[in-house]
């Protein structure tokens, strides 16, 4: 009976979700950038103020030059989003608004207008302002792009994990009881650290990659080996940061979202003393159960088993997919009869027995819209691979970042060890591997890698948001609503339409964009 | 603190910001006539230099107004936002093409040419504030929409949808309705009216002020009357009013009359507000030396949208009438967030006179000194 709930337009669910995910994702290809970019332009104008060297202030000027063309779209394409929410998933901003739409109007009120309006005095403000005035305009900017990173944040880290609210009956919606634990849940704080840090990453890699093009062609070298001494810390840092903050968002997961760690690791069948694939065949062994349950023989629930039902570590039973998709069922028929006996006056009793049924059901309220039980499995492939992505990149990326500090910082002895181990290795040339002019500091090789590393940090940075999001389907909000009952009653023609505008839109912009940051690099700064 | 008080206080908090945001549209209004007040290509560069460090706060206003629209009225943004869709993409879409325009339109690289970002600059300035316009008149005039909180759950229901339009053409219809029009066209002119005053206040240049003195006359002339030609139909409509002790929507005669005689006080902000606008236009038509129109017009502005949201919301009014069902309309009871979000909410908003303080500040250093040819052949960051 439930099925009559479900007849929308398959077309407009889709296109709603790719319309979503397009957006995001080329919105996710500026924010990091800003976020990244943000910390190295600050310290190397904290320097500027500290050392009062006109060098570091046009050094300053040209990562905030390119920080400029950077930051336009990244406000070009955060607007959709939000809007978004309330145009392709109306019943969504309905059903959870009352807890959703806070962080949102927080973010509004305290990043970005600290945004918006300190980056006017950053770029306009030279001139006008006092040197401290305009660095901590400077700084004031990049913390206000990472307080919106905050609370953007927190509002998707509910959507994994909500918290802090209670399902009102009588308005059909869920409500707010607790706004710290919305703000503040562990899921919303590993998050935060984990995007923000990893961020970094792609700002620190562009400035290794834009330095290193400018040693390849042998000029600024000394804008180029400054630079790469802040890029190269703010990387390592990063690169570990990420890791770390990775890890235990892993953990969280394998608490609170189960299947989607069974999704990225492709586990069908679980069990205790799990090993993490590297690919389908090669094992770290134990690894998986070390890295979801801090022990080498947790347990670790497979598809099937969560498809199926198991018993936890602690005694406690897991019910079925067809459990929680009858107690769903269930949760609906008890909420449809407690609106129909409140609307036809009847006693109290009667309404209280149907708001004690739902009540006692409605963690599963979500799964009484779910048809089939094969819906409830994420796509596997693109989590296994995006997971991989990430992972993969990022250690790359601390193997990067570490050898690039020790050659740009010539640390005595481990420059000298590291220089000898990749002369033994062919990859530096006998002249090279000892005292070195500055433009050679960096092998040419090297620095090709930098170049290429700037699409493989969007790649693992696109790849972290492909699992938080793939991992999560089929629902908008975990256990609560599936995406075919979170959509707005539009026809699929329309979102077509505006997923093709927006294509070509952002594209077009992008292109431009690539096109102005590489005239800009050509340009170089004006030293 | 009262349920109450804190839906009219956060009902108050968003036409404030819907207000600023109407006041911040003067950078839409400069830039839908850039070709107009600007002959040369330096004359054009110092009008995009002088919106160009404005555009963010009016972008982040509409971002916030609807944020907190978001958090406060939950029922509205899934309304009217998942309803009106095309209505809401178009808006969006012009501020999505104005968001680059500045930064990418005179640098090195745009293959696609200053002139084409120029232009991306005057279809905001036109689309962006017309059809805000006419999405804030259809708090007065009404839209075809469709409330069903059960269809979540009522198997003889279509959709689990509880929000959908009435007809197919998404918000596009209020298009058809000549009085959104004319409001539509209000805020257009109206935003021009300011951008005209803001350049020659901010803009050091005389070809500019004295044309932009010129083209006051007939922009502030055909805004005065589309306003007060929408201000007498407002008068004299019928208005969206609820019953508060049955929830029931019903249709008054000259309802926003009525609010504005109840509510006395909002009715002088609004005549404070009229009257400072038009203080601002005529002392700048009249004075060949008076450049600062756009303070007493920009806070006149303020002044009267203000009171106008707070007309079409307070005083048992429905500010989202539905024509398709009246009792589907949208009133601040029955369209807003629980108690517990509201209050929190309250605390957050205690933040804003610190925001605005800050801005104020910054506003005025960087405006310190008017912009002339000289500081934008100068600027390393001109646009």
């Amino acid at each position: 009976m439930q099925n009559l709930l479900l007849n929308i337009d398959a077309g407009t669910i889709d296109w709603s979700r790719a319309q979503f995910a397009l957006t995001a994702i080329y919105h996710w290809l500026f924010v990091p950038l800003t976020l990244g970019l943000a910390v190295i332009m600050g310290i190397a104008e904290t320097i500027y103020y500290r050392k009062k060297d006109d060098f570091w202030k046009k050094t300053a000027q040209f990562w905030q030059k390119l920080f400029g063309v950077n930051f336009a779209m990244g406000v070009a394409t955060g607007i959709i989003l939000e809007f978004e929410f309330g145009t392709n998933w109306s019943n969504y901003s309905w059903f959870v608004g009352d807890i959703f739409g806070a962080p949102l109007a927080v973010e509004g009120i305290v990043a970005f207008f600290m945004e918006s309006t300190f980056v006017a005095v950053m770029f306009f403000g030279w001139k006008k302002v006092s040197a401290g005035f305009h660095l901590a305009s400077t700084w004031l900017t990049g913390l206000g792009a990472t307080i919106s990173a905050w609370w953007i944040l927190v509002a998707n880290a509910w959507m994994q994990y909500p918290v802090g609210c209670e399902f009102n009956p009588d308005t059909m919606r869920n409500e707010m009881t607790s706004f710290f634990e919305v703000a503040l849940s562990p899921f919303a704080i590993e998050k935060f650290f984990h995007t923000v840090i990893s961020s970094w990453i792609i700002g620190a890699v562009f400035v290794t990659a834009v330095c290193c093009w400018y040693l390849l062609k042998g000029r600024n070298t000394k804008l180029s080996i400054e630079s790469l001494k802040i890029a190269s810390v703010v990387g390592l840092i990063a690169a570990l940061g990420a890791g770390a903050t990775g890890h235990k968002s892993g953990q969280t997961i394998a608490q609170v979202q189960p299947m989607k760690l069974a999704a990225m690791e492709a586990l069908y069948n679980g069990g205790n003393e799990q090993g993490l694939k590297i690919v389908e065949g090669i094992e770290v062994p134990y690894g998986l159960s070390l890295m979801a349950t801090n022990t080498l023989d947790g347990f670790v629930p497979g598809i099937n088993e969560l498809l199926n039902g198991y018993t936890k570590a602690d005694g406690t039973i897991e019910p079925s997919a067809e459990e929680k998709m009858m107690r769903g069922r269930i949760a609906i028929d008890a909420l449809a009869a407690y609106r129909k006996a409140k609307a036809d006056g009847l006693s109290e009793d009667i309404t209280n027995s149907q708001l004690a049924i739902l009540r006692e059901n409605y963690q599963y309220f979500g799964y009484g819209y779910v048809k089939d039980k094969s819906d409830l499995v994420p796509p596997i492939l693109i989590n296994f691979w995006a997971f991989r992505a990430m992972v993969g990149l990022g250690c790359l990326f601390i193997v990067f970042f570490g050898i690039v500090l020790i050659l740009v910082f010539r640390i005595p002895l481990v420059s000298i060890i590291t220089r000898r181990l990749l002369s033994a290795f062919g990859l530096l040339s006998e002249t090279e591997s000892d005292e070195v002019s500055p433009q050679a500091i960096l092998p040419a090789w090297l620095c090709w890698v930098a170049i290429a590393m700037v699409p493989l940090a969007y790649i693992a940075s696109e790849s972290g948001w492909l699992v938080a999001e793939f991992g999560r389907q089929p629902w908008t909000i975990q256990d609560m609503l599936p995406t075919w009952v979170a959509v707005s009653n539009l026809q699929s023609s329309s979102v077509i339409l505006t997923f093709i505008l927006f294509l070509i839109l952002f594209t077009t912009m992008l292109a431009v964009e690539i096109n102005i940051l590489l005239k800009q690099i050509k340009k170089g700064p004006e030293l | 603190m009262t349920y109450e008080f804190l839906q009219h206080y956060w009902c108050f908090l968003v036409s404030l910001l819907g207000a600023i945001l109407v006041f911040l549209l003067f950078v839409q209004g400069a830039n839908s006539i850039i070709f107009s007040l600007g002959y040369t290509k330096e004359e054009r560069r110092m009008l995009i230099n002088s919106t160009g460090r404005k555009w963010e706060f009016t972008f982040t206003t509409l971002v916030t107004f609807g944020g907190a629209f978001f958090a406060s009225f939950p029922l509205f943004y899934s309304t009217s936002f998942g309803g009106a869709y095309w209505l809401w993409m178009l808006i969006l879409f012009t501020f999505v093409l104005q968001a680059v325009s500045y930064e990418f339109q005179n640098k090195l690289g745009n293959f696609l040419g200053p002139k084409t970002f120029q232009w991306f600059l005057v279809i905001n300035g036109i689309f962006g504030p017309l059809l805000l316009g006419c999405a804030v008149a259809t708090f007065f005039e009404g839209s075809n929409f469709i409330i069903e909180k059960g269809n979540l759950i009522d198997t003889e229901a279509l959709t689990p949808i509880i929000s959908r339009w009435a007809n197919a053409s998404h918000g596009l219809d209020a298009l058809l309705n000549p009085w959104v029009l004319v409001f539509g066209l209000a805020v257009m002119f109206l935003a021009r009216t300011l951008g005209i005053l803001y350049v020659m206040n901010n803009v050091n240049d005389e070809n500019i002020r004295s044309r932009g003195s010129v083209r006051l006359v007939g922009t502030a002339g055909v805004f005065v009357i589309l306003f007060v030609g929408y201000l007498v139909h407002l008068v004299l409509k019928d208005g969206y009013a609820w019953k508060p002790e049955t929830g029931e929507i019903f249709m008054e005669p000259n309802k926003y009359l009525h609010n504005m005689i109840d509510m006395w006080y909002i009715t002088i902000v609004m005549l404070a507000g009229i009257c400072l606008v038009l203080y601002g236009i005529i002392k700048t038509i009249i004075s060949k030396t008076y450049v600062g129109g756009i303070w007493p017009c920009g806070t006149g502005t303020v002044l009267t949208v203000l009171a106008l949201l707070l007309c079409c919301a307070w005083n048992h009014t429905a500010y989202y009438p539905s024509t398709a069902d009246l009792q589907s309309s949208l009133t601040l009871q029955n369209s807003c967030s629980s108690y517990f979000t509201l209050n929190t909410m309250f605390y957050v908003s205690l933040l804003i006179p610190f925001v605005l303080a800050y801005i104020f500040y910054a506003w005025r250093r960087i405006d310190s000194k008017p912009i002339d040819k000289e500081e934008i052949s100068n600027d390393d960051h001109a646009y």
